[in-house]
Formats: structure tokens, sequence, C-alpha cells
């Protein structure tokens, strides 16, 4: 009982510190921060560094041999703050645009943001490869499991 | 916005916490000792908070804490931080989200690592913030931060993965500034668990959340993988999020964010 009476007054403190915590990271040059374990000993940290020499391994997805291209538009989605649409144009089986034709609509400030934000759905036949991504976000990786991942593919061929 | 320029960047690979650790540098110090020692910072503060946070070291703060050979007070202040985010998610999803999970034996398990990848992601990339002309795009086990300061170059391309098929990508989120969670079971089985019995989640696949700060992107995919059949409904909710629910039987579903209101979070 004791013990959940100590942890209720912690986290009360803690509430504190969190208000001070969100106010630093809402602007990039505000934030000031120390090392976590700067009370504790130092670490040496052994990094790789990505890739090799560039030798040419296959970069964007640009036009591939020959092939003609292809522009698909998509269904619409309904989201809460309204409909959108997305177009999708392949060439040689790769995905060379992803076009959102249409936005919730509202004031600039959605467009804006939605631009940014909006995850554009994949033709599901696209091998990952060709959607031409820089990073993937995806449930926890473990390094085990990286040896295999499309984020290692990426990395090493510095797509 | 369409998908443009190939602009390569300079890559970094590195593990931490048994995640790897992957970052795309492009600009003025893509390439240099100022852009080195910045992925050097990013990767020491990584493991400083492993030594700190993990769940897997018997001698880390937040095991000794679990144990009750420490108290809050005994720990660097990062820990009560963590908890803090941690209780404000708890309120925030129902209880759905905890940082105390049910345990095998029934007992409740401190286990504070929904919260700390993404916020310890944000913090590595403190160091990479502070380079000047140059853009980055660092992911932390799979969780995303993206940082833009070239007009000239295009959006970072953040694909998310399919989490039947890992090795294909459902979406592309075109990111400038913003950062991008997914929560599933695809990597470690089921992990994640409905904190207020410890039931698994059915009927979600996976959960991405696309928002300004990756701490809240992360605790958000969290807890809305969580709540389960109630996902999308609770993001709805949620101010300031988009991003991608993928049910269990394969439909996907995008939701939106409204402008962000700049006083808050």
């Amino acid at each position: 009982m004791r013990r959940i009476v100590l942890w209720a007054s912690s986290t009360a403190a803690a509430l504190v510190l969190l208000f001070g915590y969100h106010t630093s990271t809402s602007g990039v040059a505000a934030v000031e921060q120390q090392p976590i374990g700067s009370s504790l000993t130092t670490t040496t940290v052994a990094t790789s560094s990505g890739t090799g020499p560039d030798t040419g391994t296959s970069g964007t997805s640009s036009d591939s041999a020959g092939s003609s291209s292809t522009t698909v538009t998509g269904d619409v989605v309904q989201t809460r703050w309204g409909p959108v649409q997305v177009q999708v144009t392949t060439s040689g089986g790769k995905l060379t645009a992803v076009e959102v034709v249409r936005y919730p609509s509202g004031n600039g400030q959605d467009v804006e943001i939605n631009s940014r934000a909006l995850p554009i759905l994949v033709d599901e036949t696209l091998a990952a490869q060709s959607a031409d991504i820089d990073m993937v976000s995806g449930a926890t990786v473990t390094s085990v499991g990286y040896v295999d991942s499309l984020q290692s593919a990426l990395d090493q061929a510095g797509l | 916005m369409t998908t443009a320029v190939a602009v390569r960047p300079r890559r970094y690979v590195a593990h931490v916490m048994g995640m790897p650790v992957s970052l795309a540098l492009r600009g003025d110090h893509a390439d240099d000792a100022e852009g080195r020692g910045a992925w050097a910072e990013a990767m020491a503060t990584l493991v400083d908070v492993d030594r700190v946070f993990s769940t897997y070291r018997a001698d880390s703060h937040v095991s000794r804490l679990d144990r009750g050979e420490i108290d809050v007070v005994d720990c660097p202040p990062e820990v009560a931080e963590v908890l803090a985010l941690g209780e404000r998610a708890r309120a925030e999803s129902g209880g759905a989200f905890d940082v105390r999970r049910p345990g095998p034996d029934g007992r409740r398990v401190l286990d504070p690592s929904g919260v700390v990848k993404g916020w310890a992601a944000e913090r590595a990339a403190h160091p990479l913030r502070l380079l000047p002309g140059t853009d980055f795009c660092l992911s932390v086990g799979g969780d995303v931060v993206c940082h833009t300061v070239r007009d000239d170059h295009p959006d970072w391309r953040v694909g998310i993965e399919d989490p039947r098929d890992p090795g294909r990508v459902l979406a592309v989120v075109p990111v400038r500034n913003g950062a991008v969670a997914t929560s599933g079971a695809t990597h470690r089985g089921a992990h994640v668990v409905d904190a207020r019995d410890g039931t698994v989640p059915r009927r979600v696949a996976s959960v991405t959340v696309v928002h300004s700060d990756l701490t809240w992107a992360d605790i958000d995919a969290t807890a809305a993988y969580a709540l389960d059949g109630t996902a999308l409904e609770w993001l709805r909710t949620r101010p300031g999020r988009s991003g991608l629910v993928v049910w269990a039987d394969r439909r996907r579903e995008v939701f939106g964010a409204r402008p962000q209101d700049r006083a808050g979070r």
C-alpha cells in the first residue's frame, strides 16, 4: 500500500516535468537536452557507415525499358475530414508517380497538412522495391530480422 | 505531389537495443565529419536510453524500479518523464495502453517500452536537427522521424510495410517534417496486449500513425493496436494525426489529419 502512494506522488511530480518536456520539443531551436546518461560512464559507439562505393545500383524508379506508362485513379476513400482520392502512374511495373487528386475540402491548411501527411495506398501488385521509398515504417524490427528486411535492402542499395 | 528528383542520400546503419537504426542524410553535412559526428551522438543517446530503460537488462533503472529496489527519485529524471507520458497515454486510451502490463503470473510488470522507443528516437534526432542545411530521415526499429530544411529537396517517402508480407509496402507517406510509427505483431509476435485484460489484438493487423512528433505517433500506434476493434474510432478522436489501419481481413483504412493547433500538441 505504501508503495502505491509513493508511486502516485512521483507520478504527480512527473506530470509537471512532462509539461516542460512538451514545450521544449515543440520548437526545434528551443530543445535543450543533456545526454541521458551524462552521469553514467561513457561508452564508445561502434557505427558502421552506410553503403559502400556507389556502384550504380538501379536508383529511383524512372522509366524502365521501353514500356508504356499506365495511370490508374483509385476509389474515393471517405475520411472523417472528407473524401480523398489517389492517382498512381506505373511504368514497366514500377511506380513512377503518386498524386493525390482529391483532398478533403476545406481551407488551404487542410490541403497543406494532408499533402504532407496522408498515407497513399500503393497498388498491392507492386513490389516494394519499386515504390521509390527512403525508409520503411513497420512493426518493431529486431536486429535479427533486419538482415532479411526491406529496410536492409534499402540501406544496402542506397535507393 | 509527384514523386521526383533523385537526391541520393548518404546512409548509415547501426544496431542498439536489439533493433536496427537507419539514417539517411542529404544536404551540406550528409557525408562529412559534422554529419558523422551527429550520427555518433544520435547512437550514443540510444545506447544511454537502453542502459536506463531496458527491460532485458537486470541492472537497468527500470528493472530495478520494477523489483522495488529503487524508487523513481533514484533514477535519472528521464524515467519520471517517460512514466508521466505513459500515465497520460493510459488515461487517454481508456487503459488499453499502460506501462504496467499484466505479467504471466498476474502481477503487473513495469514495461515502458511502448513509450520509450518513439521518445528515444526523438531524442536521438536532436543532434541531427542541429546540422545546418541538412535533411535527415531516421528510423529506429521501424519508427521514423523526417526533417527537411532544404526547399529544393523532395519529401521523404516513408513506406508502410504490409503486416502479412514485410517485403512489400502497402502505402507511402510523403513527409517533409514529421514522424511515422507503426505497431503490429509482424516481427516480434504478439508483444502488444490490451493492458486492461491482457488480450492479444485479433481484428487489427497493424496501425500506422503520422504525427508531428514521434513520441506520440508511437504511443498512439501502440495504443490503437491494443484497442483492436475500436482502433480506428479512437484514432479519429486524436488531433493532428493521420495514418493507416490494416485489418486482419486485409481491409485498409486511411484516416486524416485536421489542421494542427500550433499552440497545442
